[in-house]
């Protein structure tokens, strides 16, 4: 599979938070401003690239050659939090307008199923290091794409009358829908 | 610790419908939405969730004093990745059909933050036996939504429940209901409803104090 494939099929047709369902409470709880959108599908996407290069290096070169592959799940969920934690050092030390635009986003993505997703997505299709890296590139930028798309609209929801108890999770849920109807079109594209 | 706690039967009972995990706390919501596009994968699911959160809780509720608490979050971690690890491999080995159609979603209980959040939460810092108690409540809340999901899901959208052919020929089964966006429209649906039972000034089809006994909660 080509690598211009991989993007497209990972960024807009399986959309990972509209299509596959993964990253929905961050699209839920940090949807409600365009900018705050932005900062968290950057942080996200920045975490996912790195997450896909340091797993595939420790899954070809630790586990499977030690026949450990049992902990998958136990040392990807570690390199992850870890990732995250040197990330956010990283980060404060470099550029200290854009940890505070990050702010509390950045801790939150351990969390994050979209990144755990990745990880094991990319494994369980054999992807290569350079194809990890367009499909961790892709699926963060496809994550940003959501994400922004979602907060546009909730920003002009403030002043739509929404039915009071459907307000908040309930309608976000609903144009979720409306908008994984929308994303179901470029189903054709591959 | 001026604050008084509650009684034990409210700690069981309040994930099931108050602090309900998923309709009240959207935690979960993964999962929750990726795997009821059947009503057996929804149940296979949450009970993998139930079983997980029991284990984890009872044992960060055992160990709870020796942990320091620089390093909880990843002690968690370790915890519940190890349990989701067991319950994998349990479901790869007993059951392949539904371990192949939950797929990712396996492995990935370890990142649901409805267990992190209840460790975080409760079992830090309570005692095994409500630890127990709180991890049952919520993992059943948990169940029966998705469970509840799987059924609406599936019976519009393949006129089956548990494969079994329900509805008569002549519907029209809603092909969309099984696809994604067939998930988060009936989830906030869901929510809205949830939400709407929840508003003292609109109780509509349940006094809430018939599920709790509603007197000590407001304090």
């Amino acid at each position: 599979m080509s690598l211009l494939t991989i993007f497209i099929s990972a960024a807009i047709v399986n959309n990972f938070v509209l299509q596959q369902f993964l990253g929905i409470c961050p699209f839920v709880g940090v949807s409600k401003k365009v900018d705050s959108a932005i900062s968290m599908g950057l942080a996200v996407t920045f975490v996912m690239v790195i997450t896909a290069a340091v797993t595939f290096l420790i899954n070809q070169f630790i586990l499977v050659p030690f026949g450990l592959s049992i902990l998958q799940t136990v040392s990807f969920i570690l390199v992850i939090a870890s990732l995250v934690q040197l990330v956010e050092m990283f980060i404060k030390k470099v550029s200290k307008p854009l940890y505070s635009a990050l702010g509390i986003y950045l801790p939150l993505i351990t969390t994050n199923c979209a990144i755990m997703g990745l990880a094991l997505n990319a494994r369980t299709k054999e992807y290569l290091f350079l194809e990890g890296i367009v499909y961790a590139l892709a699926a963060g930028i496809g994550f940003t794409l959501a994400l922004v798309i979602m907060a546009g609209i909730r920003e002009e929801l403030e002043l739509c009358p929404v039915p009071k108890h459907f307000r908040g999770a309930g309608i976000t849920m609903i144009i979720a829908g409306s908008l994984a109807m929308a994303f179901m079109g470029f189903a054709g594209l591959i | 610790m001026a604050k008084k706690q509650n009684s034990l039967s409210i700690e069981f009972i309040k994930g099931l419908w108050r602090d309900n995990p998923v309709l009240i706390q959207l935690l979960g919501l993964c999962p929750t939405l990726a795997v009821t596009n059947s009503v057996i994968n929804g149940v296979a699911m949450g009970m993998a969730t139930l079983f997980v959160l029991l284990c984890s809780s009872i044992l960060i509720s055992v160990i709870r004093g020796i942990i320091p608490s620089q390093v909880r979050i990843a002690s968690y971690i370790v915890v519940i990745a190890t349990f989701v690890t067991v319950v994998d491999k349990f479901l790869a080995a007993f059951t392949p059909d539904i371990s192949k159609a939950l797929g990712a979603f396996i492995p990935l209980i370890v990142v649901n933050c409805l267990i992190l959040g209840r460790q975080e939460a409760f079992a830090s810092k309570n005692n095994t036996g409500r630890a127990i108690l709180d991890a049952l409540g919520m993992g059943l809340g948990f169940t029966w939504v998705l469970v509840l999901l799987g059924v609406v899901r599936e019976l519009l959208g393949e006129g089956t429940l548990l494969g079994i052919s329900i509805l008569p020929e002549v519907f029209n089964t809603w092909l969309i209901m099984i696809l994604p966006p067939g998930a988060f429209l009936t989830l906030g649906i869901f929510i809205g409803v949830a939400n709407w039972n929840h508003d003292p000034a609109a109780r509509c089809f349940s006094d809430p104090g018939y599920f709790y006994r509603g007197s000590q909660l407001d304090e």
